[in-house]
């Protein structure tokens, strides 16, 4: 383990710190430190580290960047969204605070260089500078030269001093028209599940042993890990249901060592996390609370999605149920559905479908505000007058998005619209109004 | 470090190594100068021809190397640059302008810095110049106000000469040029560009008074080439302070090129780019795995450095990702397979990925929609599918169209080397449609 940390120019002990802070990513801090080099010596112009989220990219250059005590530069692509910031940032971890103050307003990259140049030769360090730029898939969206000139800042600085992009992104989705300096390539692999296990077995809790908790991570991850691999999302929901997996323990039913028993009673339980508080339909906080209250069946309560559900006046509903008809029905089975006496259509004809043409696979199609009207008055049992209101209504009904107007091009004559809501929350509606809108659905005929 | 007297000192070999390291990674990051230019004897007496013209009689010139990305284009200009100044006379004389299409977005900026590079700035900055107007009319004054033999000659350089001519109506080059056409004070430019086109791309009257001479540097570097510049790039010179250590390392480096695995190695990066910058970005990596304990480069080294650079990168990232995010690339491909690469929305995988589910017995892949969405999500922000459309705001997130950024054989390579694949899965990718 400590053989890979074996660096000179650097101090053992801090190596060996460095070494005992990141689990599992020691061969990628070595490999990181013998392309840095000593202090001392030329490190390349720029470097990028590619890897999935929560594989420690950051946390690996922050610990080896603090440690070491090498001068860098951290910067988050996405708290700079501009480039003056960037450059603020960037000269005052280098030159102190007050560097910040030479650039003038609206810096343009050739000032920054320029100061940068002046601040350098005022202050030479021996050490290579490092700036390191979280979330670099932003440069991409940032002015176009911002990105060729970061990787070869090297040259145009004329400072020692090395670029390194931390992203989730490929670097082949980063390369400009016109070529650049290419960078220094680096994978940060995934943790495998015996990685995460060591992970997460270090945070264990003061009052159990460490075995107990590792078996508590082995069920977790049994039953999360198929479904996610983010370290950081595996912490927060172990974290969250350890209190619940104790319960047994604490009023006494079982062992320690009873393992099976435990994985009988927090099996379900984090089943139930994974549609709720992993999709954050259920906020941590009432997680708590649920687990605390206990009386209340897990789940009870309602999450947010459930919270959709919104009150409609009573035209509102079915001019939505009207929608929802056209926009998923074929516009040739509206005499067979609305019509009362509707002469003959041929049933093969008629259920003539395949698989790729169901509306509900492709999504909502537009329809014109007369065939939505048509369908509202045939759904509608009284009588209704299509006075001011109800238009406004369908009007307010987009604005609350669940319609989408289409085409922008008429909206008087023949304005286009679609149905933005889902399948359930339709369902929801019609129970309300007492219509039973599968009947009229053709994809479910 | 101290410098030793004795021929035959005895460094340690952590000294020797770091030496080493020091030495070589200035080579190989730093782009120093060769003694001499490698492969460009001609262009390199062509320029340097040139601007000696400007320098010393006085001849206004522009001209343009063009060459592909870590041709050599700036190492050419540098060592004629350098042996241009190596007279006393031009070193007193000539004064240079470096600008960079880079930095230099606008003219507005690059007057700015041509000034301040020509150390007129407390000129301008009595003066008070507001405008970008008067500030160039100021400089063309300067510059007119001379002549051929009086006054001092200035060298432009444009690196990155493409970004220029994107300037609005090519004020600043059309100024350059019109000065270097005209019998006025004696510049050089000298644009430094790897667009082959960048011709096409000028103003007629910019063009019109443009020299049209133009260095190309092509690479014609033949295979030997190419191992004769490992084996440079990897040299120690005879200066270095442990002799003896250098000898060996001199000897391994040899002995390391004449290596047959070695020279597949090469081969395949020379098959792939004839650029030398990708070779250092090689010598690099393999650089950094010389340490105390292993002073010199095993062609097991160079091996594993080419292994991590030709790796894939998608490969690498499929090789992280979920069970259930596989198995929705799975559906994909074969979404793409069965309708011919059309779009798809998220409701078509996940149909087809319930037709798989509903196939096989047990259910231990029913997940619920929302940890689907997710999980597609997720593959949406890595950038492995990408959406047709950006009006992401307007359509249901469930059936939005997107399309599918991966290869099959992407697909079903990273298969294989996923870590405990269910067979089943496996099976499934396998079989033709779905």
């Amino acid at each position: 383990m400590t053989g890979l940390l074996q660096h000179p120019g650097y101090d053992e002990e801090k190596l060996q710190r460095i070494a005992e802070l990141l689990p599992c990513r020691e061969v990628q801090a070595g490999l990181l430190l013998s392309l840095m080099g000593q202090p001392e010596h030329h490190c390349y112009p720029s470097i990028f580290i590619y890897g999935h989220q929560a594989s420690g990219k950051s946390h690996v250059l922050n610990i080896v960047m603090k440690q070491l005590e090498l001068p860098h530069a951290m910067v988050s692509c996405v708290e700079c969204f501009s480039v003056t910031l960037l450059f603020e940032q960037v000269l005052q971890s280098f030159f102190g605070a007050d560097a910040s103050s030479l650039l003038p307003r609206g810096p343009s990259l050739s000032d920054f260089v320029r100061i940068y140049r002046q601040l350098s030769s005022e202050s030479p360090t021996k050490q290579t500078r490092y700036i390191i730029m979280e979330k670099a898939e932003m440069l991409r969206d940032a002015d176009a030269n911002l990105l060729p000139a970061l990787l070869r800042l090297q040259e145009l600085v004329e400072d020692n001093v090395t670029v390194i992009l931390l992203s989730e992104i490929v670097w082949d989705k980063f390369r400009p028209n016109t070529g650049c300096f290419e960078p220094l390539l680096l994978h940060f692999p995934d943790y495998s599940k015996g990685e995460l296990q060591q992970i997460l077995s270090k945070d264990k809790h003061p009052l159990y042993s460490a075995e107990f908790y590792s078996s508590y991570i082995n069920i977790l991850l049994g039953v999360f890990y198929s479904v996610c691999r983010d370290l950081r999302e595996l912490r927060h929901l172990a974290a969250l249901n350890f209190s619940k997996f104790c319960e047994p323990l604490e009023e006494g039913k079982v062992k320690e060592s009873d393992t099976h028993k435990l994985w009988r009673n927090i099996e379900p339980h984090l089943k139930k996390a994974m549609q709720t508080v992993y999709l954050r339909e259920v906020s941590s906080l009432q997680w708590e609370q649920m687990q605390e209250l206990e009386e209340r069946e897990v789940g009870a309560v309602r999450g947010l999605s459930a919270h959709t559900h919104v009150e409609l006046p009573y035209y509102s509903k079915f001019l939505l149920i009207a929608a929802y008809l056209a926009s998923y029905n074929p516009a040739r089975t509206d005499k067979r559905f609305f019509l009362k006496h509707h002469g003959k259509i041929r049933k093969a004809n008629f259920l003539k479908k395949n698989e790729k043409t169901s509306n509900h696979l492709l999504g909502p199609k537009p329809f014109p505000l007369d065939r939505m009207l048509a369908i509202f008055y045939s759904v509608v049992d009284s009588r209704v007058a299509p006075t001011a209101s109800i238009f406004s209504q369908i009007s307010s009904l987009v604005t609350l998005q669940l319609l989408n107007q289409v085409s922008h091009d008429d909206q008087l004559d023949a304005p286009k619209y679609k149905c933005a809501v889902s399948m359930d929350f339709i369902c929801a509606i019609a129970r309300t109004v007492n219509f039973d809108i599968v009947k009229y659905l053709y994809d479910f005929l | 470090m101290s410098k030793r007297k004795t021929k035959q000192t005895h460094v340690p070999v952590g000294e020797c190594v770091a030496q080493l390291q020091k030495m070589l990674r200035e080579r190989l990051c730093r782009e120093e100068l060769p003694e001499t230019p490698e492969g460009v004897a001609a262009q390199h007496k062509h320029l340097l021809e040139l601007l000696r013209r400007t320098a010393l009689h006085g001849e206004s010139n522009s001209v343009l190397i063009v060459g592909p990305r870590g041709g050599g284009k700036t190492m050419l200009f540098k060592s004629v640059l350098k042996e241009l100044l190596e007279d006393k006379d031009v070193d007193k004389t000539l004064m240079q302008v470096h600008l960079n299409g880079l930095l230099q977005t606008d003219d507005k900026i690059a007057l700015k810095e041509i000034t301040r590079q020509l150390h007129l700035e407390n000129v301008v900055g009595d003066k008070v110049f507001g405008s970008f107007a008067e500030n160039l009319a100021f400089l063309l004054e300067a510059l007119k106000k001379g002549d051929r033999s009086s006054s001092r000659p200035v060298l432009f350089l444009l690196d990155e000469f493409d970004l220029f001519v994107h300037h609005k109506n090519q004020t600043l080059l059309y100024n350059l040029f019109d000065v270097s056409q005209s019998a006025q004070a004696p510049i050089a430019v000298v644009g430094l560009t790897c667009r082959l086109d960048v011709l096409e791309l000028l103003e007629k009257r910019v063009k019109s008074r443009f020299s049209h001479r133009q260095i190309h540097l092509l690479s014609g570097a033949t295979f030997p080439d190419y191992v004769q510049r490992v084996q440079r790039q990897l040299w120690l010179p005879a200066t270095f302070p442990d002799q003896r250590f250098a000898e060996e390392w001199n000897n391994s480096v040899k002995a390391l090129c004449e290596d047959k695995s070695v020279e597949d190695i090469l081969r395949r990066h020379f098959n792939s780019s004839k650029d030398f910058r990708s070779l250092h970005a090689l010598l690099m990596f393999s650089l950094s795995r010389v340490s105390v304990s292993k002073p010199c480069i095993k062609p097991a080294d160079i091996l594993e450095t080419s292994r991590m650079y030709f790796a894939d990168a998608k490969a690498n990232m499929l090789h992280g990702l979920s069970i259930l995010e596989l198995c929705l690339i799975i559906a994909m491909k074969h979404l793409n397979d069965l309708y011919d690469g059309e779009p798809f929305n998220l409701q078509m995988v996940h149909n087809e990925f319930k037709k798989f589910l509903q196939r096989k017995s047990s259910s231990m892949y029913n997940f619920e929609q929302p940890v689907v969405m997710k999980a597609f999500e997720h593959l949406q922000q890595l950038e492995l599918i990408r959406p047709l459309d950006s009006s992401g705001a307007r359509t249901q997130r469930e059936f939005q169209l997107v399309k599918l950024l991966l290869d099959n054989t992407q697909i079903m390579e990273a298969l294989q080397r996923y870590p405990q694949c269910p067979t089943d899965i496996k099976q499934w990718a396998l079989s033709a449609f779905g």
